[in-house]
């Protein structure tokens, strides 16, 4: 459905991250985690085109479902005029959309890697996860350590967290796969992947996951037209069983696919 | 009020149709829109085999328009004809199949294949798609091409034959012209404009394909006049086309002599621009005394411009 969102705050948590709360109940109380909001501020044809962002939390309030968070990085026009948004502002948002996570059960673990701005569908992943009893860690790496955020909300929610930066200002110094491999190494149970971030990322951690037998969730950010299934533009090749590939469209086949189905190219 | 159009032997409930290649199978949308309210949807451009189009990046975003290089991606008529065409029936679409054909060959055998098929009503002949080399661009840039096309289906099917234009041409009411001349039942335009981006930091194009075709509200005033034009030099019906986001725009193609229009590009934005439009073009029937939507089809009164120009 598609909901004319009023903004209902927007936390701003550095110079280009922002939360922006919006006013849609109807879409929060549908959404299963991994799913995402196509989303356009402004009404205008600069952007034409919505643009996708995983839903970041639910909100709830005296145990009513008030609306949802997205969780924004600057990189372009839309992600501008959402760090620049004030509350009242519009902000209209079709979803929910695509498939979810699928979240594993105890005593299985779930293991959850986020890269910066993938930090997007983790929490509405754990809270789900916590309700079923699963264990689960956070992977989180970012630049540096200012860019590492809601530590405090996924450790009252019992997350453990790994971190690491690039900068080395907080926990492991390099890439968030760097402490991945080391536990992977060391874990003996069963163990589910789940991971968001920038492609690469993704790449790596589903082929750690595969050497080391455990299955990965990956989900992908493409360039997207439509949300819908309409356009044909958001396709990533997946692996044929035959060898090969074909192209799937992420919006509706994805955004989360199993790490080892897809072709990196 | 009755807002029924013609095409050929086609009635349409109403002249908004689904443009090919923005609205998937159809089937996509059917959870979010009641497909029979359509006028029409015309499928996703069809060749015999399935088609594995072109790598990402397929779309990029430019002022007011984007540019698009998909390829053509597709299941082919086969799977289309046992997967999508029943489900389309039991929603009670109007379905338009966009073909498209290596050859002229291809063409005659895709509207022989389609012609026996339970539930399609119209055949559109991709002769325009500006992305792909076989995707009869051959056909559609010339008066001979698009003569030759269109009379070898015609020959075929009892459907009717609505050929794609191209904009890309110095001349499009010539083809519109020959189109005519070979039997056409109608002509659809436009496809969209050739076009290209650059990354200026990499100095690579935005797209995979290096150009593409730019579609959206941008490109609107061209189709427009390319409408009028194309009014002007054929009698069969026009399915205007080009960056039509409002009630307001497709007003404009119809008055500029578009019996029905597509939406494209809009429909990325809103996927329940349907009903808006719908209701705007009632809206303005009302405000018109106007009890037949048809009554507007070509009604562009260029009178005053004409005095002008005499007196001048």
């Amino acid at each position: 459905m598609d909901v004319e969102a009023k903004v209902l705050r927007n936390t701003r948590l550095s110079a280009d991250y922002n939360i922006i709360a919006l006013e849609a109940p109807e879409i929060a109380s549908l959404v299963a985690p991994g799913q995402f909001v196509m989303v356009k501020p402004g009404r205008g044809h600069d952007p034409l085109l919505r643009r996708p962002f995983s839903v970041f939390e639910i909100l709830r309030s005296h145990g009513r479902v008030e609306g949802l968070t997205l969780l924004s990085k600057r990189v372009g026009v839309t992600t501008r005029m959402l760090l620049e948004a004030v509350e009242g502002d519009i902000v209209s948002c079709l979803g929910p959309l695509g498939k979810p996570f699928e979240p594993v059960d105890p005593p299985a673990e779930a293991w959850m890697v986020a890269g910066g701005v993938g930090l997007a569908p983790f929490a509405t992943l754990a809270e789900v996860l916590r309700q079923r009893g699963t264990e689960t860690t956070l992977f989180y790496g970012a630049r540096s350590g200012r860019e590492l955020f809601h530590l405090d909300w996924f450790e009252a929610k019992g997350v453990r967290l790994v971190l690491s930066t690039e900068d080395g200002t907080m926990g492991d110094r390099g890439r968030v796969t760097l402490p991945l491999e080391r536990e992977l190494k060391r874990a003996s149970g069963p163990v589910t992947v789940y991971a968001c971030g920038p492609e690469p990322m993704l790449e790596a951690v589903a082929h750690l996951s595969s050497t080391y037998g455990r299955p990965s969730q990956v989900s992908v950010e493409r360039v997207m037209g439509c949300g819908m299934g309409g356009c044909y533009s958001c396709v990533i090749p997946v692996r044929d069983p035959g060898g090969g590939h074909h192209y799937v469209r992420s919006c509706i086949g994805g955004p989360v696919f199993a790490g080892n189905d897809l072709v990196w190219d | 009020m009755d807002l029924s159009v013609r095409i050929g032997s086609l009635r349409l409930e109403n002249p908004l149709i689904a443009a090919s290649g923005c609205y998937g199978y159809g089937v996509e949308y059917a959870d979010a829109v009641d497909l029979s309210s359509l006028g029409a949807v015309v499928s996703k451009g069809l060749f015999l085999k399935p088609r594995e189009g072109h790598p990402p990046e397929r779309i990029v975003e430019t002022p007011a328009g984007m540019l698009n290089a998909i390829g053509l991606q597709g299941i082919g008529v086969h799977r289309y004809i046992s997967e999508k065409l029943p489900e389309l029936r039991r929603l009670r679409a109007v379905n338009i199949i966009n073909i498209c054909g290596s050859t002229l060959d291809e063409y005659v055998e895709l509207a022989r294949i389609l012609s026996d098929a339970d539930g399609v009503h119209g055949l559109e002949l991709n002769i325009s798609c500006p992305n792909i080399k076989e995707g009869g661009i051959t056909f559609g840039c010339s008066l001979h091409g698009t003569f030759d096309v269109v009379s070898a289906v015609k020959k075929v099917t009892h459907l009717p034959v609505i050929p794609k234009l191209t904009p890309n041409v110095t001349d499009v009411a010539s083809i519109a012209k020959a189109a005519e001349d070979a039997g056409a039942d109608a002509v659809s335009l436009v496809n969209t404009f050739l076009a290209m981006a650059i990354d200026v930091e990499t100095r690579r194009p935005k797209l995979s394909n290096i150009v593409g075709g730019l579609s959206g509200p941008a490109i609107r005033p061209i189709a427009v006049r390319m409408v009028y034009e194309c009014r002007r030099a054929v009698t069969i019906p026009i399915i205007g086309m080009g960056g039509i986001a409002t009630a307001t725009d497709a007003l404009e193609f119809m008055i500029a002599g578009a019996t029905a229009i597509q939406v494209g590009t809009a429909n990325f934005v809103d996927p329940f621009i349907w009903s808006k439009l719908r209701d705007g073009i009632e809206q303005y029937m009302e405000r018109q005394g106007l009890s037949r939507l048809a009554d507007i089809i070509g009604s562009i009164d260029t009178s005053a411009r004409e005095k002008q120009w005499v007196s001048s």
